[in-house]
């Protein structure tokens, strides 16, 4: 690479509290270079980039920009105003925009005079066009925000950033939210733009992408950069060691006989106001000793579907029935008392009550039993002893049983849910994005937890985004798409993935 | 720069510190409005103190006062547990005496024995009523319970004085608005001779008591930290939230109610509009200032009736406007909630950029 | 039948409409300016009463009506700083910090009305604001009565409608106030502060509902009472939720409320004999009450009301 240099980070360094984010960390990136930014989480990846931009302020080190002359001018650390004047960009895994405005008003928010009492949209709107016109994204200019989908809010993101003549853009994890075609085209468009001189700088820990559109590979691993080379000369498992520290533990899925259905959803409908909370007749069988995988592009009715099957959503019409017997009103109690555990998508909102104790969430589900309460009043030794063998079992580990659950750290959070689901030998496991945000340890850990209820003759509902997982886990695969789900019997991505974008597979 | 970070577990230390500091410094605070009013500061202070400690007959004066603050602070605390605003405890305070004369003022001739409880227990239905409409509006359509409940209070308080008009008019009364006389085997006793402090006290105890043992013990003081802490994980366990919700309004509403039920039968004897200058909004600072424990609610309560007990002294002694309590009370509120901030989180001081 | 339908044609009941509604739409407007930047104000019933006294002392004490107003305006403003600093950068519970100035807010007003004036048995009073009564204008048929009879406070409430709608729909800083009542993000991400902007809108939309408070003593009245505020602005409250959050629709809820008031006021004297005066008092509460019941289950609450910001936590 020749090109010359338009960015260094020298030497950063970041702890909070006695955790080291980043730990020296020096990256350079070139004019019109695609660097890639490979690590699991936790690794410092989104840390190191929030200090580019302004929004952390490092404990040590520097970062420099170059002009087209070569100069290098040391950059205003801690202000994102500054990291915007440079030039910087960042478009995060959740999307800064307000939803109540439109793509327009969300573009030009903060680089009008905020004292003026007129605007200038006719300006705006033509800049904004012509760049559309350039780098080949489109959205939907005058349209609320609220009402775009998740790829058209991506699009608006860049945009941003480009109206404000970014010569850098960062891209947080930007194909976790899209499918493999909507992906390939963000990459051709990102193409179009280095072409003009842009630099990229994309986080992902997704390999296969990685290796297909960067040009650089950096990989980062608790705060360290451990490895940095040219894509062409990268090996794929070379790579993967290198941002684990060691091979990943595959779980073996044994081939398995199916046996009786557990769960039946017949013709469930749910009437919503968008697409995400929306299903129109669905039908799906789980049986005994086998994993369904419902694969899908997220916002296209997953949680929809979780929220009927965990009760709490009634469908308008069709019906639910656990292990043959219909169920007449589906409330979160009534799917427990019939045996269906839930992991849910969103482990911290819907999963425990942060603010209560490990012991207390881990049988806030059993609060009826007469060996957790007796009279009214709870057994305090008997949700001890429960937690304390749990937390063993489940290596469940954090400040103790006594503590708040919200002081534990994501896999310990997942670990305590999945103790409580999994100690209740459930008929059906529903397990919503079950390792979203998790390392690969813990993450593997999950797989193999539900493989192993799967053995013991558990019918498993593996909601996943997460393609490779579906592939990984299921036994049977369907892909949902705006609320319908169609069956599918390829294992190939391009097909699934076709399917998900609602092309007939 | 400065930034805000959380500190992972609160020091358990600072959590009890803070509503003593908060109180304290309110009370420090005094000093400015004093100034203002052209008082002597220490001689004011020290007119509030004899105010609260200087005789038997003060100090029992201090816990009448503290008496019906204790029930709308348990009122507040159990409510705002659960997240469920009921800013409302001023009305149910109301509906509980309405209740309470309705049934004591010669309605009912029974001995003493049946008489009391019947009063007690109407005027905390009474209370729980009033509470129970603006639950079901909140679970039922989605109306937000904060302005519904604040709204009631006018409600409830025009209503009472068109009973005091009109059915619950004192015929002997020479055409005040006020109610017949709670029968004297309807009264509460007093707990010292010659002095006002009555049972209610006691009872306002007891309900604490038995407010912090199911709080902490109880499944159903589980179900309502859980649905106050996080009402959506809350319903994805199982526990109906609405039904909790209720559950907790009516109790809420039946402890305001017994504000009132103590204020008439144990203290004023009958009902007028005036009954309370506030109690059920104080409720709110003595809960906040207690962190929500009902045990501590005892001792904001115990601490705010002085404040006013004190002042109320001290005014008439010096003059200066007695409104300089609810001054107190509400700069105590607001220091609490400051020094809520600092328990929670501190301020880092970031590292200079280097150059 | 008939006599309800003279009143409703009347001009002199149009006007009183319009003069009960004038405090409300002060109210409704400043409310709507918290809550469209995120912040819910409970402050507003301390605040009303801050503006009544603090607007009365300044004309009693001789700084003319206008210098009156703006008096109003600041102490509305000062406390809505410590609203906005105790739950803005703080981000402490927006409910109880409310209540909390609302207490704190009446307490100082009473304490100070009562230290200046110790012993006086009625409440001394001002010349207030007069009808303008605008030259031929005021001369229209049923126009001229309901409109340009009023006092220049009920004009400037009209003119503030008009303002709050033209600076949150058509300029930049209105834009960056929804958006931030939206998602913080994202005017964070672009370079605006968060905390700037709520911060005013709190103190801006507090010193609206000042005026609100300032034209009961100024304008309605000529003096200041303890209890004059009597739950008005809890009604506003009510209303921005009945509104949408639009500045149109809670120019047209106060009107409508107005209207009610002022029909009840008329009915009293029509049927009083029948009915207990109380039952209309309590009208403008439970009407309100209902029209919360009516609108919460489609009310568009700005996303990110309630919901406290910290900088660089994402």
């Amino acid at each position: 690479m020749t090109a010359p240099l338009v960015l260094s980070l020298k030497a950063l360094s970041k702890r909070f509290g006695s955790v080291i984010a980043n730990d020296a960390v020096s990256l350079d990136l070139h004019r019109g270079e695609v660097l890639a930014l490979l690590g699991e989480n936790g690794a410092g990846k989104t840390t190191l980039m929030n200090m580019l931009f302004g929004h952390y302020m490092p404990d040590s080190g520097g970062i420099d920009l170059y002009d087209a002359a070569g100069n290098a001018h040391p950059l205003t650390l801690g202000h994102p105003q500054a990291a915007l004047a440079a030039g910087i960009g960042m478009v995060h895994q959740h999307f800064a925009l307000a939803e109540n405005l439109t793509a327009l008003d969300n573009i030009a928010l903060g680089s009008e005079p905020l004292l003026s009492l007129r605007r200038d949209r006719a300006r705006t709107r033509a800049k904004v066009e012509s760049i559309m016109q350039r780098s080949g994204l489109t959205a939907p200019l005058d349209t609320p925000v609220g009402r775009l989908s998740v790829g058209e809010r991506q699009r608006v993101e860049i945009l941003k950033a480009l109206y404000r003549d970014a010569r850098i853009l960062v891209l947080d994890e930007p194909t976790a939210v899209l499918t493999p075609q909507e992906a390939d085209s963000l990459f051709h468009s990102i193409g179009a733009m280095t072409r003009d001189g842009l630099s990229v700088i994309f986080i992902s820990h997704k390999l296969r992408e990685v290796l297909a559109f960067s040009h650089r590979i950096a990989v980062l691993r608790h705060g360290v950069k451990v490895g940095e080379m040219a894509t062409a000369e990268a090996d794929d498992r070379a790579i993967a060691r290198m941002m684990v520290g060691a091979d990943t533990p595959t779980t073996p899925r044994e081939p398995m006989q199916p046996g009786a259905p557990v769960l039946h959803l017949d013709k469930v409908t749910l009437t919503g106001t968008s697409a995400r909370d929306r299903l129109q007749d669905v039908t799906l069988t789980v049986h005994a000793h086998e994993v369904l995988g419902i694969a899908g592009v997220s916002g296209n009715g997953q949680s929809a579907l979780a929220g009927v099957i965990s009760g709490l959503r009634a469908p308008d019409r069709g019906t639910i029935s656990v292990a043959g017997t219909p169920i007449a009103h589906p409330d979160p109690r009534a799917m427990i008392r019939a045996g269906i555990g839930r992991i849910p998508e969103d482990r911290h909102h819907d999963g425990i009550v942060g603010a209560m104790s490990v012991a207390e969430n881990m049988v806030i589900e059993r609060l009826d039993e007469p060996g957790i309460q007796t009279n009214g009043l709870l057994n305090r030794e008997a949700i001890a002893e429960n937690a304390r063998t749990l937390s063993k079992s489940y290596d469940v580990r954090g400040p103790g049983i006594d503590a708040a659950a919200r002081l534990l750290s994501g896999g310990n959070i997942q670990k305590l849910i999945l103790a409580r689901v999994f100690e209740q030998d459930p008929n059906l496991i529903l397990a919503n994005q079950p390792t979203r945000g998790l390392d690969m340890g813990a993450a593997a850990e999950v797989g193999r937890r539900l493989l192993e209820a799967r053995k013991r003759g558990a019918g498993v509902l593996l909601i996943s985004e997460d393609l490779d997982e579906i592939l990984s886990l299921a036994d049977r695969i369907m892909v949902i798409h705006d609320g319908h789900l169609t069956e599918v019997t390829t294992r190939d991505r391009e097909q699934i993935g076709l399917a998900m974008t609602g092309e007939p597979a | 720069m400065i930034r805000i970070e959380p500190r992972p577990a609160p020091p358990r230390l600072l959590t009890l510190g803070v509503p003593v500091l908060a109180a304290l410094i309110a009370l420090a605070l005094a000093a400015l409005p004093l100034a203002f009013a052209g008082a002597d500061i220490a001689t004011a202070y020290g007119e509030m103190f004899k105010g609260v400690f200087g005789s038997l007959f003060a100090f029992s004066e201090m816990l009448t006062r503290a008496t019906p603050l204790i029930f709308t602070g348990l009122a507040a605390a159990l409510a705002f547990r659960a997240r469920l605003w009921n800013i409302g405890a001023e009305g149910q305070l109301y509906l509980g005496a309405m209740a309470a004369v309705a049934i004591g003022a010669g309605a009912i001739d029974a001995p003493a024995i049946i008489l009391i409880p019947l009063i007690v227990i109407l005027g905390a239905a009474a209370g729980a009523a009033g509470m129970a409409v603006p639950a079901l509006l909140k679970t039922r359509f989605g109306a937000d319970e904060v302005v519904t409940t604040l709204l009631l209070n006018f409600v409830i308080l025009i209503f009472v004085q068109m009973m005091l008009e009109g059915p619950l008019k004192d015929p002997m009364g020479l055409g005040w608005p006020q109610s017949s006389p709670i029968l004297d085997q309807g009264m509460l006793p007093t707990l010292i001779d010659r002095m006002r402090v009555h049972a209610g006290l006691i009872l306002a105890l007891i309900a604490a008591g038995i407010a912090q043992f199911m709080l902490a013990r109880s499944v159903w003081g589980f179900r309502l930290r859980a649905v106050g802490e996080n009402a959506a994980a809350a319903c994805h366990a199982g526990i109906r939230v609405n039904r909790t919700l209720i559950g907790v309004a009516l109790i809420s509403g039946a402890l305001a109610g017994l504000a009132g039920v103590g204020e008439v039968a144990g203290l004023k004897g009958y009902l007028t509009a005036d009954l309370s200058p506030g109690f059920g909004y104080t409720g709110i600072v003595v809960a906040m200032l207690a962190g929500l424990s009902p045990v501590g609610v005892v001792i904001a309560a115990l601490f705010i009736a002085s404040v006013f007990v004190g002042a109320d002294s001290m005014s008439r002694a010096m003059g200066v406007s007695s409104y300089l309590a609810d001054l107190v009370v509400s700069m105590s509120l607001l220091c609490v909630l400051i020094g809520g901030f600092f328990a929670r989180y501190r301020l880092v001081r970031a590292a200079k950029a280097p150059a | 039948m008939m006599d309800l339908l003279q009143i409703l044609v009347s001009d002199s009941f149009w006007a009183a409409s319009l003069r009960i509604a004038t405090p409300l739409i002060f109210g409704v407007l400043g409310a709507l300016l918290c809550e469209k930047s995120g912040v819910l104000n409970l402050g507003i019933e301390g605040i009303f009463a801050a503006g009544a006294m603090a607007g009365w002392m300044a004309v009693w004490l001789g700084a003319g009506l206008w210098g009156g107003v703006l008096v109003a305006a600041l102490a509305g403003a000062f406390f809505g700083l410590i609203h906005a600093i105790l739950t803005v950068p703080l981000g402490l519970s927006q409910h109880v910090s409310g209540l909390g100035v609302t207490l704190f807010a009446t307490s100082v007003s009473y304490f100070i009305y009562r230290t200046a004036l110790p012993n006086v048995t009625s409440p001394p009073r001002i010349e207030p604001f007069r009808a303008l009564d605008i030259p031929l204008l005021s001369d229209l048929p049923f126009l001229g009565p309901v409109l340009f009879q009023q006092t220049a406070l009920t004009w400037l409430a009209l003119i503030m409608v008009a303002l709050v709608w033209y600076v949150l729909n058509r300029t930049a800083l209105g834009i960056a106030i929804q958006a931030v009542g939206d998602n913080p993000d994202s005017v964070d991400a672009q370079g605006l502060s968060v905390y700037g902007l709520r911060i005013g809108a709190v103190v801006a939309g507090s010193a609206l509902m000042a005026l609100g408070g300032a034209f009961l003593t100024m304008s309605a009245f000529d003096a200041f009472f303890f209890g004059m505020v009597n739950g008005r602005g809890w009604i506003c409250i009510a209303l921005v939720i009945f509104a949408s959050w639009r500045p149109g629709k809670a120019l047209l809820g106060a009107l409508l409320f107005g209207a009610f008031d002022a029909l009840q006021v008329r009915l009293q004297t029509e049927v009083g004999a029948l009915v207990p005066g109380q039952v209309f008092l309590m009208a403008p509460y439970i009407l309100s009450i209902i029209a919360l019941v009516i609108a919460a289950r489609k009310a568009d609450y700005p996303r990110a009301l309630l919901t406290p910001w910290f900088k660089g936590q994402r």
